[in-house]
């Protein structure tokens, strides 16, 4: 029995290219996440759509990415599609994969958001004279928003973890780089703690966030809250 | 004169099978005030929702001053901008503060400044007896509150004309005469106002026309004395009698 090593640890905790792989997870949600809620959004648009065409393959792209393990998809887009002669970079493969896989949840939340907003709202919005556009910006994306961001939030705490799977087609995130140095320390329990403290951090730090973006969407819905805040 | 609000003729179907209005004409002029009323289910609410366009006709013409609702070609949200509409259930935007409500319109909708549009607001809550009440949320106001700022909310685009959904349907009978006393109020000071209501009391103060509607028909078109003294159509005694009988 080898015993846990405190040196060892600590040292690994401060380690940079521990740290950068860390940064490469965090900068692996942000970007899935953004370009996942913008593709979200287009999915969940099409899928509300009253054109049966554009309705039909939002369903089916939302089908086929929930219905397969990303890991699977990872390795298509990275290892298969060279095959008939399409070739992605480790880190352009790795987005292609978490932005699909982010759109297919997203657009779901996004449509249960949109859909909460009672019809009497789009009404008034019209009756004052907004267009499509503003209606969607002042009246109904805001009111979605405080539906969407608790489901939101959870999807980005599972970002933050899921990003590791990309490990596997060898893109250099957290986890990749924990198992690189256990290669070469072969200090399995004290490497896959740090890695598992960091993840915690990044979630921590989200949990935070998410409550403030919870309180900001939550006004006009909490008496007590609203009543404080105009005192 | 020109008429402020004209409908010729219009037609609504839901679907293939039900016609929800049939053959509807009535034109309102400027400064008049019109009740429409009617059993529930009779097109009423319907037939206001088409006047600024809410709800799209299949057939006939509607025009609010020269501006033509019905057509391909139609602004729509410009020729909303210049109607007032006031709703069964108020739909206040419950995110925004009292203040936001009124102003959200005149700053995004008719460009109006964020000063402007305050100083608007302000003298509009006050004139609607508000004026404490303008830094609070929809949902920590009264049913009879909140209508009277979306009556504020429409006002405050300056409206050739307004449309009333049931205003008082959704409130409790404490209420109702709050919402009222403003509506009569913006009667007397000429405002063009299409009201669909059950509130007979309020058609008789401030009505010049009633129009009695039943199945998405226009069944009476008559001036306000003459609807209530002696009603022409069999279904419009049914009706009065029904809801005056108590």
């Amino acid at each position: 029995m080898k015993g846990w090593n405190w040196d060892g640890f600590f040292e690994y905790l401060t380690n940079t290219y521990i740290l950068e792989g860390a940064a490469v997870t965090l900068g692996l949600t942000i970007a899935s996440m953004t370009l996942g809620v913008v593709a979200g959004c287009v999915v969940a648009l099409m899928r509300m759509s009253p054109f049966r065409v554009l309705s039909n393959i939002a369903y089916f792209y939302t089908w086929l990415i929930r219905g397969t393990p990303l890991l699977v998809q990872l390795i298509i887009i990275y290892t298969g599609l060279p095959q008939i002669g399409i070739k992605f970079s480790v880190l352009e493969a790795t987005l292609i994969g978490l932005v699909m896989n982010e759109a297919a949840y997203l657009s779901e939340i996004i449509r249960s958001g949109i859909s909460s907003v009672p019809k009497g709202q789009s009404n008034a919005a019209r009756a004052v004279g907004m267009t499509d556009v503003q209606m969607m910006r002042y009246v109904i994306a805001p009111q979605a928003a405080r539906i969407i961001i608790p489901p939101l939030g959870n999807s980005v705490n599972g970002c933050l973890k899921t990003t590791s799977i990309a490990s596997i087609i060898s893109m250099e995130e957290l986890l990749r780089r924990t198992q690189v140095l256990i290669q070469e320390k072969f200090m399995v329990l004290e490497l896959f703690v740090v890695a598992a403290l960091y993840y915690l951090l990044m979630t921590t730090a989200w949990d935070l966030i998410q409550r403030r973006i919870e309180r900001h969407f939550g006004r006009g819905y909490d008496i007590k809250a609203d009543a404080a805040e105009q005192r | 004169m020109q008429p402020m609000i004209v409908l010729e003729d219009v037609d609504k179907w839901y679907g293939k099978n039900f016609q929800v209005l049939k053959s509807c004409s009535l034109t309102v002029s400027p400064g008049e005030v019109v009740v429409i009323c009617g059993p529930s289910g009779s097109g009423k609410s319907t037939l206001i929702k088409c006047v600024n366009g809410l709800e799209p006709v299949q057939g006939g013409r509607i025009s609010v001053k020269d501006m033509e609702v019905t057509g391909p070609r139609t602004n729509l949200p410009k020729l909303r901008s210049h109607v007032g509409m006031v709703f069964q259930h108020f739909d206040l935007f419950p995110h925004m503060t009292v203040t936001e409500n009124i102003c959200i319109g005149q700053t995004r909708v008719l460009g109006r400044t964020q000063a402007e549009a305050e100083a608007k607001t302000a003298a509009l809550l006050e004139r609607v007896g508000m004026s404490d009440h303008a830094r609070k949320y929809p949902i920590q106001l009264s049913g009879g509150q909140q209508q009277r700022i979306a009556i504020a909310r429409a006002l405050a685009m300056d409206p050739i004309a307004m449309l009333f959904d049931e205003p008082t349907s959704a409130l409790d009978p404490e209420m109702i005469t709050e919402v009222l006393d403003v509506m009569v109020e913006l009667a007397k000071e000429g405002m063009t106002m299409m009201v669909v209501t059950h509130e007979m009391g309020f058609a008789r103060k401030v009505a010049d026309r009633v129009v009695f509607m039943d199945g998405g028909e226009v069944v009476e078109d008559t001036p306000k004395d003459e609807f209530f003294a002696s009603p022409k159509s069999q279904r419009a005694v049914e009706f009065l009698s029904k809801i005056l009988d108590h």
